[in-house]
């Protein structure tokens, strides 16, 4: 009896013939050389960009890849090049407050679009959902001549306050997450006598903070990138520039080479992806959320 | 016998009671729901339902934001369709924006994707790889192809050299500028590489496995069982990527204002180059509203834009009945 145990174990045990494991084997290697060899290729572009940022003008436009002497006085001269700090204020004023805004206003009006039950309610969503859909070039024309008409083109106004007044992609997003909290924690808070604002203070702001931590991510990070808004209303008044406009600017307007435009490249990308590693897990969840119901 | 009038008339003023609670308490959360609401009612009249009605009233006019608006009835259209030499060219830019470059960035997303599950070993560190150039902003992406695709002293052209290529003149030539682009758009689909990855790890093992008995080799799995699974993801990185190529702007601005080596913000004429090839709809739209500042003629654009983006976004939502499954149903 025992004896056909042990065998059994040993057939379990038993090594899949040579030849499928010389196959698998393979495959296993020809899977991961096609995954570092496209690693190399998205890689490449930063690696480049960064021997560059530490290259003399010279070697900058010669066929040597690699920098000799490295010149990390680049990073200095970019600040010494153009006003910097400026722009960084100026992203960091418009980037902040829009975030603000966009949580206070998004955060009741997705948790009314979830949570609470009125006529008119998928109506009202789907109109939501179309300020998504459509480009925004749809509507910039007299949104400008409003702001022009208030005299507020030239400043960081035009692109902040909008921000107060709600934000489709924020909305959307946050409107996804609320319902899929349980409505018995709702339930539990309102048996203890809580009204909705508390139930949407003490409950759903608590248990969607990865949620919120995604659409604050994801707005400061907009910001930080846009260039049409900037460009749109700013460009004419330079102490208004955010570092996106100030960097597309950076090469033509300062006359400066390659080796300090990639250096100030560099700096711009810098944060963002310092930011990244510190909250990776906000970003992969707000990605995927965006995409689960889709 | 008293009594029951009595309890009668009470019980009415009971239910009159309860009935003037409830009403209350509907008008209680109606005012919740519009006290919640308020600022993205004011947020979506001011800023969406007012300048959609405005541009359709300006793309009527002659309007230079300095003088009243003149009526012109539909001028702006004719000049449109008939005279402006930029126009066709935008037009066709865009449309291949949609036709090349959005397919290209889902294939080439589902693709890294697909790799990335069959690693055995350092997924994470190959999905942070991939994801990374996401985050690098569009201006500082677009100045860093720029430089690496530079004809003369990049380093693409360079590694070109070196294997006996004479790399092309990228950024710089009407044919491979959009190829170029491209090459950018490419080297950031993290997002639409994360979300084709979510629903390639959610489809059923069972699926996969009840097929491999039917006898489905890897190709037949891929067509009969991964693709319908991830059909609703496929939809939905389609339709983002062709409202992002209708409003595609800062690359090709960025791209050929450094390109042509003119500030940026200076003049206007350089928007397109080389030969009008990154002249694309959004990019000829702001040229004329914000540069020229035709905002009659703008509006009309924004209006013909409109209506583009709402036939494409309804066509591909019609046409998806035929290909996307959702779990459990055809719909």
């Amino acid at each position: 009896m025992s004896t056909a145990v042990v065998e059994a174990r040993r057939v379990a045990q038993r090594k899949p013939p040579a030849s499928a494991r010389r196959r698998r084997f393979l495959l296993v290697v020809a899977d991961h050389s096609l995954l570092i060899a496209a690693a190399i290729m998205f890689l490449a572009p930063f690696i480049f960009i960064a021997l560059t940022a530490v290259m003399t003008n010279e070697q900058a436009l010669s066929p040597k890849l690699w920098p000799e002497p490295f010149r990390w006085s680049n990073f200095v001269d970019v600040f010494r090049t153009a006003p910097v700090w400026r722009y960084a204020l100026n992203t960091m004023l418009y980037a902040g407050l829009a975030t603000i805004g966009v949580l206070v206003s998004s955060i009741p009006a997705a948790y009314a679009f979830s949570r609470l039950r009125w006529r008119g309610r998928d109506v009202a969503f789907v109109a939501t959902l179309l300020v998504l859909m459509l480009p925004v070039q749809v509507t910039i024309v007299p949104v400008y001549v409003l702001f022009a008409k208030l005299h507020l083109v030239g400043s960081l106004w035009p692109l902040i306050l909008p921000n107060f007044l709600g934000d489709a992609f924020s909305i959307f997003l946050l409107r996804q997450f609320f319902m899929t909290i349980p409505e018995e924690y709702a339930d539990a808070a309102r048996v203890d006598g809580c009204g909705e604002l508390r139930v949407l203070v003490s409950v759903f702001l608590r248990l969607a903070k990865p949620a919120i931590a995604a659409v604050a991510l994801f707005e400061f990070l907009y910001c930080f990138n846009d260039f049409f808004g900037p460009l749109l209303y700013t460009s004419e008044n330079s102490s208004h520039w955010t570092l996106s406009l100030g960097l597309a600017q950076f090469r033509t307007v300062y006359q400066v080479q390659w080796n300090l435009t990639m250096a100030a490249t560099l700096l711009f990308m810098a944060p963002v992806i310092i930011v990244f590693f510190l909250a990776q897990r906000a970003f992969v969840e707000g990605v995927t959320l965006t995409g689960v119901k889709g | 016998m008293t009594s029951a009038p009595v309890a009668g008339a009470f019980a009415a003023t009971v239910a009159r009671d309860r009935r003037r609670a409830k009403r209350k308490a509907a008008w209680r959360r109606r005012g919740l729901v519009l006290g919640l609401l308020s600022p993205w009612i004011v947020g979506f009249s001011v800023f969406f339902v007012y300048p959609l009605v405005t541009s359709a009233y300006l793309s009527l006019t002659h309007y230079d934001l300095l003088s009243t608006p003149r009526w012109v009835g539909l001028a702006n259209y004719r000049f449109m369709f008939e005279d402006d030499q930029l126009v066709w060219p935008a037009i066709k830019n865009t449309l291949w924006l949609m036709v090349f470059y959005v397919p290209a960035q889902v294939l080439f997303a589902f693709g890294v994707a697909l790799m990335l599950t069959r690693a055995r070993r350092g997924v994470g560190v190959f999905r942070t790889i991939f994801y990374l150039p996401a985050l690098v902003p569009t201006v500082a992406g677009t100045l860093g192809f720029v430089y690496l695709l530079n004809p003369a002293t990049g380093p693409v052209n360079i590694a070109l050299s070196h294997l006996g290529i004479n790399g092309p003149l990228w950024f710089h030539s009407p044919q491979w500028s959009k190829p170029s682009l491209t090459l950018l758009g490419l080297w950031g689909i993290g997002n639409m590489m994360i979300i084709f990855l979510a629903a390639l790890v959610d489809v059923s093992r069972q699926l996969y496995e009840s097929a491999e008995l039917d006898g489905a080799g890897p190709l037949q799995r891929m067509r009969w069982v991964t693709l319908p699974s991830i059909s609703p993801v496929i939809l939905f990185t389609l339709v983002i990527g062709v409202i992002d190529s209708l409003q595609y702007f800062t690359q090709a601005y960025v791209a050929a204002s450094i390109a042509v080596g003119q500030s940026a913000s200076q003049s206007a004429e350089n928007l397109g180059y080389p030969e009008n090839s990154t002249l694309f709809y959004p990019v000829l739209l702001y040229q004329q509203g914000f540069r020229y500042f035709n905002m009659g003629y703008a509006s009309a654009m924004a209006m013909v834009l409109l209506a583009v983006a709402l036939g494409v976004t309804l066509v591909i939502l019609r046409s998806s009945r035929l290909w996307v499954f959702y779990q459990g149903a055809r719909r």
